[in-house]
This record gives structure tokens, C-alpha cells and sequence, in this order.
């Protein structure tokens, strides 16, 4: 068993145990927090899978998780009360608009390719702040929350708790066995090398189009269980600044590592709440933090990136600089 | 609609587009010349604004409050060069987005403790605020056409530095090939130093000629800076040009759309929903536009020569 599935493994099983351990040191609502980072999680590791696997920054990633956030609230809103219909909703249309915009998207690499998605992120929030129905600029809040046929146990408490987890635990090693597979390997190479992957006669479009998809579709997913969390949605989820958040959170974490968006997602989240705790104004610190680990941190949390080295799964190299960029994949 | 308000439209949509092209002039040319992805030069719009607002505040001189912001914009650009940029030129665009974000961050909040979240406004001197009669029925605030002028002539300023002085040879030669000119002996540190300078000083004396006009306000920058990017985007990333034709474009397009997007659409749908759509699609256009942009013609509208 290697040193990263280790990690995981604890990880996960401390995740387990929090529910019950924290009660006895009177710290119950903690688990808010807890479900809180996990959703995180989720989206970042998806995130991990386009920026660490596929080198392809997205600025437009949080548009995804605004989407199926607001796939599920209109579904519950039309009276759609069952969350596995909820779930096909929310799969069926963050995958078709990732498909779309995806194979626009895809026609540019590198920077223009954050600038595209930037636009098509910016577009999904304008959209939403549109539908007047559902609240407009303001957000929704929902009065009636998803059930598992007709019991609320993926709710609240409990029973929320363990079902993030478990979409947790699901994303992670999902994701995962796709990095590892064949297709995650030709992802990779296609990051380091597009001409030599297509030469090789792989479509490296279509493998990115892919990744891309799936990458909308696990976001969707955290925009899910993010409403019935916080029971409320808006068009702020799809700022350009929460895919900022993101990137923070795949980055600080590790590029292309196991556990690294997990780290990531918990280590904003703490640094929030703890700095936020005896400082009403912590961006002052968590600003210059950010720059000092980029400055000084260059692996990222997860220690398991031997910077600047070639490793297998390593981080996105230095690309060319981007004036040699034609805009075009390949 | 009225020629009249037509033609207010797009005399506001061209001031709009010349404070883009202050911004993005800078942002275009960082980008261009050293490959630096600047997320923090929004900020420095801000920065300007605020120092407006802190000089006017002190001296009582609102053309001497100027004269400082600039300084002070451009003082405050090396000094981030120094502390930060400089040793990011190297690295992979992430890391550039990632620090340049925890700047925004910082100096947004920083903004918010020194002058507090609420909205402020600066007062015009006399001179400044008056407006004039150009047709018989059109009146415009002499403030809004200066703000035309000064952008055509930074536009005028740009263009012959970049295209005929050595400097601006030097800064062609860097975007292209910074290792031949550096093994030429030119200092391309410094170089680097001075577009940086410049383009900070232009994005700060962006937000010194906004600050009377639009309110003053923490994370004003942000939203610039996105705009700021759609526009090198459409005209060409390290293209001066470019950068120009593309504001104006922008700056026409938003400001037009804004006004006529729900009378268009209420042409072909029902009032009611193109009241509803209209204002989302018009704050779209723009997005639509780079997006249509970077599939159809990648390089942008006027591609700089050697840098794409």
C-alpha cells in the first residue's frame, strides 16, 4: 500500500469517526464545517482532474457548481422532491453544457483557454442572475429539501454528513482510477506534449472534451449537495472569484496528487474559520499567505511532488511562453 | 429613440472605452512582452482611485491630487514589482494567477479597513464639472469628453513610443526574444521594470479619472479587470493597437447594449421577457464577443507583429 492511498485512508476513516467524536468534546457543530470542506473537496478534486491531469486552466469552474446547484433548486422548485431524479438533472445538464461549451472552449489552449472559460463562467452567472423566477440577483432559498424516496435522511445532520462523505470518497477514487488509466495517462501526456500525443494518433481534443465533462459533471454534483446543505443558492456561486478559490485550492494542495485537492479544500477552510475567529479582517493575512506559498511552497501541501522533477504524475511544467502560443490545441 | 440620446450613448460608450483601454493598455503589454498573467492590475485601478480620494482629501487641489496619484501609482507598481512580480516571470502562469489573486485579495480588504466598505465620491473642481452644448439639444459634462481626449492622446503617446523610440524597439524585441536581446546587453530586468511601471501608472490613472465619475469602492478593480481582459483578449494579447480598437469596440458594444438590448428584444418577444432577459443579455455581449473572437480568430482583431 502506497504512502498517498495510506494518507487517503486515514483521512477518511478520521472523517468517519468526526461525527460521533466530536459531540464528546462538545464541538458538534463543527460538522457544518466539515461538509463544508468535503463539498469543497469535490469540486477541487474535479478541478485537479482538468488543471494537474490535462493542463487546462479553467477560471470558469465554480459556473459548473452554480449550474447544478441551480439544476437541483429549480427541480425541487417544479415540485421534484426524489434526489437521484435530482442527481440525473443535475448530470444531464452541467454534462450537455460542458459539452457545448467544452468543444468551443477546447479550440484555444493555455491562456486562452482561461480566457474562454472565464467568458462562458461569466455568461452562466448573468444567465442566472436573469431568472427572475428563482430569485434573480438575491438567490433562492428553498423551503423543501431533497428526499431519498421520501425520507429525510440526506437532509441534515447525520445523514447529510455521511452521504457527502461518501461522494467524497466516491469522487476521490473515481477520479483516481481515471488519472491512473490509460485515458488519464494519454491526458497527461497530452498536457506535456499535445503535438506528440496527436502524432501518435490520439484526438487530443477529444480525450480534454472528455476530462471536461466528467470534470462539469462532479462539480454539478457538489452544487447538489451544496443546496441541500446551505438550502439557499444564488448567482454568486458562479463568480469568476469562487473559480479563483478553486484554483487556490487544487494548486496549495498539489497538482495531479492524490489527496491534494482533500488538503487543499480543509487547509482554506481552517484557514477561514481560524483566521476569521480573532480577526474580522483575515484576507489581510490569508492574502500575503497565498504569496508567500507560491513564492516559497512551490509543491503544494501535499508533499508527495518532487518539485521541478519529472515525475509520472508531477505538476504542469512550465509551459512555453505564451507569446509562442497560437491559440490553437495542437 | 431619439438621435440625441444615440449620440449621448456612444459618447458614453467611447469614454467608457478609453478608460478600458487605460487599463488594458498596461495589462496588454505586461502580458505580452514578459508572458505575465497580472490578475492584481485591477487592484491597481482601484489604487488609483483611492489615492485620488486620499490626495484630494490632504492638499484640497484636485489637479495636484492628480499629479500625486500618478506618482504614487506608479511608485506603488515598482514596489509590487520588486516585492513580487519580479520573481514570478519564471514561473508557470498558475503560480502567477494564484499570488496575483492573494494581492487582489489583500488590497481589496486593505481598502476596506483604511477607508471602509462604503461607497465614496470625489467632488469635481469647477472647471472640471460643467458641461456643454454641442447640438441644439445635446448637452455633455466637459469631464466625460476630457476623459475621450486624454485616452486618444495615451492611445497617440503609446503607439509612436512602442512603433519609433528605442525603448519601444527594445520592448518588440523583448516579446519576441528576451534571450537575444538580453545577450545584446541590454538590461532586460529593467526593461521588464519599466513596461511594468508604465502599465501600472496607466491602470492607476484610469482609476484617478474614474474616481469622479463611477463610485469609489473596494473591489471596484475587479470587474475592470475582467473587462480588461476581454478587451487584449479581442484585440491581441501585447498588441497597442489592438488594445485600442478593441476598448472602443467593448466600450461601445456594453454601454449601447445596456441601453437598447430590452427595446431590441421587445421588438421580437413579449415586453415582459425581454424585460427579463434583456439586461442578462446585454451584460453577455462582450462575453459573447471574446468568446466568438477566440474561436474565429485566435490572435485577436490586430495581432501584435512577433508576439503572437
Amino acid at each position: 500500500m502506497d504512502r498517498s492511498l495510506l494518507a487517503g485512508c486515514i483521512i477518511f476513516i478520521v472523517l468517519l469517526a468526526m461525527p460521533m467524536a466530536l459531540p464528546l468534546i462538545g464541538q458538534a457543530y463543527l460538522t457544518g464545517l466539515i461538509i463544508k470542506a468535503m463539498l469543497l473537496a469535490i469540486a477541487a478534486i474535479s478541478l485537479d482532474l482538468l488543471i494537474g491531469h490535462g493542463g487546462m486552466v479553467s477560471l470558469g469552474h465554480a459556473a459548473f457548481i452554480a449550474l447544478g446547484a441551480y439544476a437541483a433548486a429549480i427541480g425541487l422548485e417544479s415540485g421534484i422532491e426524489n434526489i437521484l431524479i435530482l442527481l440525473l438533472l443535475t448530470l444531464a445538464l452541467t454534462g450537455l453544457i460542458a459539452l457545448i461549451t467544452g468543444s468551443l472552449a477546447l479550440r484555444t489552449s493555455g491562456v486562452y483557454f482561461l480566457m474562454i472559460t472565464l467568458a462562458f463562467g461569466q455568461m452562466a452567472y448573468f444567465t442566472l442572475t436573469s431568472l427572475a423566477v428563482y430569485g434573480g440577483d438575491d438567490g433562492l432559498t428553498l423551503w423543501s429539501l431533497a428526499t431519498l424516496f421520501g425520507s429525510d435522511v440526506v437532509q441534515k445532520g447525520h445523514g447529510l454528513y455521511f452521504i457527502v462523505l461518501a461522494t467524497l470518497i466516491v469522487t476521490w477514487w473515481s477520479v483516481f482510477r481515471i488519472s491512473q488509466s490509460r485515458f488519464g495517462r494519454v491526458l497527461r501526456a497530452a498536457r506535456d506534449n499535445p503535438e506528440r500525443t496527436e502524432v501518435m494518433g490520439y484526438s487530443v481534443t477529444r480525450y480534454r472534451l472528455i476530462a471536461y465533462v466528467i470534470a462539469a459533471m462532479i462539480a454539478g454534483v457538489s452544487g447538489l449537495l451544496q443546496v441541500q446543505h446551505a438550502e439557499f443558492v444564488s448567482p454568486a456561486m458562479a463568480t469568476w472569484q469562487r473559480s479563483g478559490d478553486l484554483i487556490v485550492v487544487v494548486v496549495l494542495g498539489g497538482l495531479a496528487t492524490r489527496n491534494g485537492a482533500i488538503f487543499g479544500a480543509f487547509f482554506l477552510v481552517i484557514v477561514e474559520e481560524v483566521l476569521g475567529s480573532f480577526l474580522h479582517e483575515w484576507r489581510l493575512i490569508y492574502g500575503p499567505l497565498l504569496v508567500l506559498m507560491v513564492l516559497f511552497a512551490k509543491g503544494g501541501l501535499s508533499d508527495l511532488v518532487v518539485p521541478n522533477g519529472p515525475v509520472p504524475n508531477g505538476p504542469v511544467p512550465k509551459q512555453p511562453v505564451p507569446k509562442r502560443d497560437n491559440g490553437h490545441s495542437a | 429613440m431619439s438621435t440625441t440620446l444615440f449620440l449621448i450613448l456612444c459618447l458614453n460608450g467611447l469614454q467608457y472605452g478609453m478608460l478600458l483601454f487605460l487599463i488594458s493598455a498596461g495589462l496588454s503589454l505586461v502580458f505580452g512582452v514578459m508572458g505575465f498573467i497580472n490578475l492584481a492590475h485591477g487592484v491597481q485601478y482601484m489604487v488609483g482611485a483611492y489615492l485620488l480620494f486620499a490626495f484630494t482629501g490632504l492638499t484640497d487641489n484636485f489637479m495636484l491630487s492628480v499629479l500625486l496619484s500618478l506618482l504614487a501609482a506608479l511608485l506603488f507598481g515598482l514596489l509590487l514589482e520588486y516585492l513580487v512580480f519580479r520573481h514570478l516571470y519564471k514561473r508557470s502562469h498558475l503560480d502567477q494567477v494564484l499570488a496575483t489573486f492573494g494581492i487582489i485579495i489583500f488590497l481589496n480588504e486593505l481598502a476596506k479597513v483604511v477607508f471602509g466598505p462604503a461607497t465614496l465620491s470625489i467632488e469635481l473642481p469647477e472647471f472640471l464639472a460643467g458641461s456643454i452644448q454641442l447640438t441644439e439639444q445635446l448637452r455633455y459634462p466637459i469631464y466625460r469628453l476630457i476623459t475621450i481626449g486624454i485616452g486618444v492622446l495615451v492611445a497617440l503617446v503609446l503607439y509612436f513610443t512602442v512603433s519609433y523610440t528605442r525603448i519601444g524597439m527594445l520592448i518588440r524585441a523583448g516579446a519576441t526574444t528576451p534571450e537575444i536581446v538580453s545577450a545584446l546587453g541590454v538590461n532586460i530586468q529593467r526593461l521588464f521594470m519599466i513596461v511594468f511601471g508604465v502599465g501600472a501608472m496607466l491602470a492607476g490613472f484610469a482609476g484617478v479619472i474614474a474616481a469622479p465619475i463611477y463610485a469609489v469602492e473596494p473591489g471596484m478593480g475587479d470587474n475592470m479587470l475582467i473587462v480588461a481582459f476581454v478587451v487584449i483578449i479581442i484585440g491581441g494579447i501585447g498588441s497597442v493597437g489592438g488594445a485600442f480598437v478593441a476598448a472602443l469596440l467593448v466600450g461601445l458594444i456594453d454601454t449601447l447594449g445596456r441601453s437598447l438590448a430590452t427595446e431590441v428584444l421587445s421588438l421580437v418577444f413579449s415586453p415582459s421577457f425581454a424585460n427579463q432577459i434583456g439586461p442578462a443579455l446585454a451584460s453577455m455581449l462582450i462575453y459573447i464577443l471574446m468568446a466568438a473572437i477566440l474561436i474565429f480568430r485566435p490572435r485577436g482583431l490586430l495581432p501584435a507583429k512577433g508576439v503572437a
